[in-house]
């Protein structure tokens, strides 16, 4: 049966608060769904102990959740807005990143921290950014992005049986995606990318929102220009399989990263330095990237879809990347 | 003589004890550091020791606690080995920590330690937490956390103040008031002397003792630890003392008044349980007796610490993730 990414999510929710009773939910407004109705009827079935309403206390939950996973829960904390993980830095970056390390190993920190990021419907600069490259230079911290709803219930399950703490970061653009979940449980792999789309004269390399897009894109220019592309949609940023992104440069020797976040410092970078590393010899052209143009998410629909990513620009790298170079 | 429990001289006498490890071990732990043996910022609770003495000589092994940058005496309190944390302070293999913590981040999990932060604050919400498990698995257990009058700077401290009393957390929340955070008196940091007065429109019970009698700071612990189990709520206790030591071991000193130190000089906690206990009629060499025990358990936590190995190179980067099964690729 099709299932929309919130449902997905609302399922591997509903499956770990049953399969475990160390299992927490806790977030502004969760006991009522939550702002995206993910946790929808979770309160309902497992109570308002489990699936617990906070105050807009972004710095105190978090910090909460930390120490409530620390001493044996394993909470899931909805923070509503990326954005608003600024707020809560101190409790992930100082707190929740180096327990395990500083503990000498002594105690860890099975937390997730469900978030959600990406520009759509003219939310503007402070409800649309993609901060996951912040939060990937943090080493302590697993970052996840779930592309599609069956990457959401696999990897939101994955998550949370994970000692470490995790951000999870869906994207609004995606909740209402639909597509057949596996009728049994399925818990992904974490830390292994997925091949989305197999091609032969360049490497996709993106993850979280613009998967689908990027898959759009290859389709487009293949049957536009006769580019066949392999997409790769990498899953999580930590860790990043950077082994299955270099195999499939042994065949097709080029790569293009494309992110929502801007370019400046992002995982495109991360990426590209990566692969320049260890298989500089496999290029047979410079590597691109395609991001956000290094500028506030504008409110105007015109300005937001002159910033972001479009199935035109990935084409248009995709013909540079093969025709050109 | 300050409350009921002076005539328990057994209770009178472990307190006493404590408070001298304390002091001891903090002293010895200066001069490491003032010889530069001891790697970062090390920051001593010399002249505060009742109030750790005090608050941990009522909790239970299994209770959590929390503290700050000033944790000594926290963690020593709370039981932990002198070996392991001196071993920890100097960065040693043998530490609590392994040696990745340090002085500010002592952690004793097997003793309900469960962390000292050195973000000013950020101990706080931690401790909200583990109420929070405890409360949710139905423990009869409670987190108390230790942190300064600097703390209440913090807007963590006041989000958790709400939190704490709206969700009935089992917490008890300790300040240390010694009138200064870093070089600057509380006079500049708020307009709000006692940093209890943010706790009380949020319902939460309030004690303020003179943290430098340890009678008073264990007396009114024991009252709140009963409210806090009983009631399953949070409570607060503020303790007026005063930091002896400079901020941090080789601070200057400058914006110290000579006048207010000599003063707290007097009032010195281990020296006024000293007289409490020689008026009680304990012999004088008895107390020499324990002082005596405690400087020698720390000679050989001295010798065992200096000569353990420091952590290998090579496991620089161990336990960073935990890489559970479920996880077939570790980061
Ligand atoms: C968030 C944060 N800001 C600043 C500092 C630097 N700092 C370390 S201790 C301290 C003073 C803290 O004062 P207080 O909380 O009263 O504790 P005390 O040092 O008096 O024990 C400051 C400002 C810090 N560690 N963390």
């Amino acid at each position: 049966m099709e299932t929309s990414y919130t449902e997905a999510l609302r399922r591997a929710l509903d499956e770990e608060l049953a399969r475990d009773p160390a299992v927490v939910i806790l977030g502004e407004d969760v006991a009522a769904g939550g702002a995206f109705g993910v946790t929808r009827g979770l309160a309902e079935r497992y109570g308002v102990e489990r699936v617990r309403n906070t105050p807009i206390s972004e710095a105190a939950i978090t910090g909460l959740a930390v120490g409530a996973a620390v001493a044996g829960l394993r909470p899931v904390l909805e923070v509503m807005f990326i954005d608003f993980i600024t707020l809560a830095m101190d409790n992930l970056v100082n707190q929740a990143a180096k327990y395990r390390y500083m503990s000498g190993g002594q105690l860890s920190v099975p937390l997730v921290v469900r978030t959600q990021a990406g520009a759509a419907g003219g939310a503007a600069a402070q409800h649309s950014q993609s901060l996951e490259a912040w939060l990937m230079h943090v080493p302590g911290l697993l970052v996840v992005t779930p592309s599609s709803p069956c990457e959401a219930y696999g990897l939101l399950k994955a998550a949370i049986r994970q000692d470490d703490p995790v951000v999870f970061i869906e994207h609004k653009r995606l909740y209402s995606k639909r597509e057949d979940l596996p009728a049994s449980e399925w818990v992904a792999p974490l830390g292994q990318a997925r091949v989305v789309r197999a091609g032969v004269d360049a490497t996709v390399v993106t993850y979280g929102g613009m998967t689908p897009l990027v898959v759009d894109a290859a389709a487009r220019a293949a049957a536009e220009a006769g580019i066949d592309a392999e997409v790769i949609d990498l899953r999580s940023l930590v860790p990043l399989d950077v082994d299955t992104v270099v195999q499939s440069l042994q065949r097709t020797h080029r790569l293009l990263v494309v992110h929502e976040a801007v370019q400046n410092g992002g995982v495109g970078a991360e990426v590209a330095a990566r692969v320049a590393e260890v298989a500089f010899d496999e290029l047979d052209a410079p590597i691109l990237r395609v991001g956000a143009a290094f500028t506030p998410i504008p409110f105007a629909p015109e300005l937001e879809r002159a910033v972001l990513p479009d199935e035109q620009r990935i084409v248009s790298a995709l013909l540079r990347l093969v025709k050109e170079a | 003589m300050s409350s009921p429990e002076v005539g328990n001289q057994d209770l009178c006498l472990s307190l006493y004890r404590m408070m001298v490890r304390i002091r001891l071990f903090e002293e010895q732990v200066g001069k490491l550091a003032a010889a530069g043996q001891v790697p970062g910022l090390t920051h001593l609770s010399t002249g505060q020791e009742a109030v750790a003495a005090g608050v941990c000589a009522v909790l239970r092994p299994q209770d959590y606690l929390f503290s700050g940058h000033r944790a000594h005496g926290h963690t020593l309190a709370k039981g932990s080995p002198v070996t392991a944390v001196l071993a920890e302070i100097l960065g040693r293999e043998t530490g609590l920590c392994r040696g990745r913590g340090g002085s500010m981040h002592l952690v004793d999990a097997a003793r309900g330690m469960l962390g000292a932060t050195g973000v000013v604050g950020g101990n706080i919400p931690l401790a909200l937490g583990a109420a929070w498990a405890a409360q949710v698995r139905g423990e009869d257990r409670l987190a108390v956390v230790f942190f300064g009058d600097g703390a209440s700077g913090n807007g963590v401290f006041h989000e958790s103040l709400n939190l704490a009393s709206l969700w009935r957390l089992p917490v008890l929340f300790v300040c240390e008031n010694n009138g200064v955070a870093e070089f600057t008196q509380r006079e500049e940091h708020s307009r709000v002397a006692f940093t209890s007065e943010f706790a009380k429109p949020y319902d939460i019970p309030v004690r303020v003792v003179d943290g430098n009698d340890v009678l008073a700071v264990y007396t009114a612990a024991q009252a709140l630890v009963h409210w806090v189990r009983q009631a399953g709520g949070p409570a607060y206790l503020e303790c007026q003392t005063y930091r002896l030591s400079g901020h941090y071991v080789g601070d200057a000193q400058a914006y110290r008044d000579k006048a207010e130190l000599a003063a707290w000089r007097e009032r010195d906690p281990l020296l006024r349980l000293q007289r409490q206990l020689l008026a009680q009629g304990v012999p004088a060499a008895e107390l020499t007796a324990q002082a005596e025990a405690e400087r020698q358990a720390l000679a050989q936590a001295l010798e065992l610490a200096r000569t353990a190995p420091p952590p290998a190179a090579a496991e620089a980067s161990a336990y960073v993730y935990s890489c559970a099964r479920e996880t077939p690729t570790c980061p």
